[in-house]
């Protein structure tokens, strides 16, 4: 049996994300005064215009600040699995984009690092009771490649 | 322009209350605050009056008295008693009424404020990834200022230590038993580096204030405390702040704590230099420690000496939350700040008992920080 999995939501990500189109955060780009957004956002909060254009973001920054979840965030709004797994979050600065929020596949805040560099990947952050698996976007060190 | 002045405060204590209704509980702080002024309801022409929970928190006239008294209703997130003080004080500045009145009432039910995003303008994925939560963002801007400004995790726990030490000298506080730094530091991890002791929780209770035009206050004490500025301020661009997916790159912009505290300062003509006792929001410990640099009460980086000093402490330099804070009082959002005002006239008057700090403390000084990103400042005066 193959899994199906869907995005948390359109718009957000390349997807499916493959050779011709690899994995991009989807933001945007203002059309005024260059303000880059994400989620892509059609009016800019420093010029007040209403057009922008989409702008894939950088796959790789450097991660900014961190923290963890370890315990079962209230549901709604969160519909991650029942089986509670602590996971990581942190703000990944993009170079001259923005900084994003994002969850961290490397739970342990002792492995974790301010200033690490940081890559753009994809995890199942649930599955739904027919089988889906629900993906969203996160960022994994990078270390490992680039040494 | 008139200067308004708090003749009376009351505050309902802060908890679990099963079975009371938070209209019910503002009323009874109403009663002692109109008690601790000298006046009656009828007396009072004009106030503002803040909640979360309760949608109608006018409705408390029922319970007062139908006086025909315009009471309007206002909400600013962690900031709405701030607002309601400033309103408040605004009337009377500007000769609108002579007798007001703050009210904040609040009953959260148990645990983490739990939301739907798109209440904030915040897309379902943020919220249904398990990204939407307030604690995250203390917990990464303490865990940024601490590799930046060298803090260090035990001053996370001395921070707590103090409040619930403050809040055990606290008849009206909710958390009151003595934790050690040991035992803080010993108790689980919520969101790195903070600990279940070093966070506040939502909880019950109503606090009021009774303001008069400063010329007629000797009618009523011999001891007002003068509103000497309010400020109000929320985010910029570029300033990091709670609930954002995203925020620029770039040199980071100032919180808007600083704006609304450098604008109190200004307004009042009272610097960092000249505040006694202060009241921070402590929503945990670090957002304590984040606070005093952005108030201007100390440098960013020296909050690590000035707590292993004891320099916060009651009896300290410049203490900090004497009434044990949020640590030590948790949250009901409407009540929060004039629950730090009520203390502060406390110790301006010389009444707070156990936790009275010593000398003759002039300038008192309270702040409120909550989503989207929103601060307020009130400082008050003998
Ligand atoms: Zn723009």
């Amino acid at each position: 049996m193959t899994t199906t999995q869907i995005p948390v939501a359109e718009g957000l990500f390349t997807w499916p994300p493959d050779e011709s189109t690899p994995l991009r955060l989807i933001g945007s780009e203002c059309t005024g005064c260059g303000l880059v957004s994400f989620p892509a956002a059609s009016d800019c909060v420093r010029c007040a215009s209403t057009e922008s254009k989409e702008r894939l973001l950088a796959e790789r920054g450097t991660l900014w600040t961190y923290t963890t979840q370890d315990f079962r965030p209230p549901s709604p709004p969160y519909d991650g699995p029942e089986a509670f797994e602590p996971y990581a979050v942190g703000y990944i600065e993009l170079p001259g984009e923005l900084l994003v929020e994002a969850r961290l596949t490397e739970p342990d805040p002792d492995k974790l690092r301010i200033g690490q560099e940081m890559r753009l990947t994809l995890v199942p952050y649930t599955v739904r009771d027919d089988g889906t698996e629900v993906v969203t976007f996160a960022f994994a060190p990078a270390e490992e490649e680039a040494s | 322009m008139t200067e308004a002045v708090i003749i009376g405060v009351g505050l309902h204590p802060f908890g679990r209350f099963t079975g009371k209704t938070a209209l019910d509980m503002g009323a009874d702080a109403v009663r002692l605050a109109l008690a601790d002024a000298g006046v009656n309801w009828p007396q009072i022409q004009g106030g503002y009056i803040g909640s979360y929970e309760v949608a109608n928190p006018d409705a408390i006239v029922a319970r007062l008295g139908l006086t025909g008294v315009p009471l309007r209703g206002v909400f600013n997130g962690c900031a709405t008693a701030g607002t309601s003080v400033a309103l408040a004080a605004r009337a009377i500045e500007t000769g609108e009424h002579d007798l007001t009145i703050a009210i904040g009432l609040d009953k959260h039910p148990r645990g983490a404020f739990a939301a739907d995003p798109s209440v904030a303008g915040i897309p379902s994925w943020y919220g249904q990834t398990g990204l939407f939560l307030t604690t995250h963002f203390f917990g990464m801007k303490i865990n940024r200022y601490m590799h930046d400004h060298g803090i260090s995790h035990e001053t996370l726990a001395r921070v707590a230590a103090k409040n619930f030490g403050n809040a055990a000298r606290n008849e009206k506080a909710w958390r009151r038993t003595p934790l050690s730094v040991e035992e803080i530091l010993a108790s689980p991890v919520l969101n790195y580096p903070l600990r279940q002791y070093m966070y506040c929780g939502p909880d019950e209770g109503a606090a009021a204030l009774v303001l008069c035009r400063a010329d007629q206050a000797h009618k009523y004490t011999g001891k007002p405390v003068r509103i000497r500025s309010t400020a109000l301020r929320s985010r910029r661009l570029g300033a990091f702040e709670v609930q954002s997916p995203s925020f620029p790159v770039g040199e980071v912009v100032a919180s808007p704590t600083v704006d609304a505290s450098r604008e109190a300062y200004e307004r009042a003509g009272i610097g960092p230099e000249d505040v006694d006792v202060a009241q921070l929001q402590d929503t945990d410990a670090g957002s304590e420690v984040i606070h005093m640099a952005e108030n201007g009460l100390c440098k960013d980086g020296e909050q690590e000496r000035l707590i292993a000093e004891g320099a916060t402490e009651i009896g300290g330099r410049l203490p900090v939350n004497t009434d044990g804070g949020l640590l030590g009082n948790g949250e009901p959002i409407g009540a929060s700040g004039l629950r730090q005002i009520h203390e502060i006239v406390l110790q301006l008057r010389g009444t707070a008992g156990d936790r009275q700090i010593p000398g003759t403390p002039r300038v008192g000084y309270t702040h409120l920080y909550g989503a989207p990103g929103v601060s307020a400042v009130t400082i008050l005066s003998t």
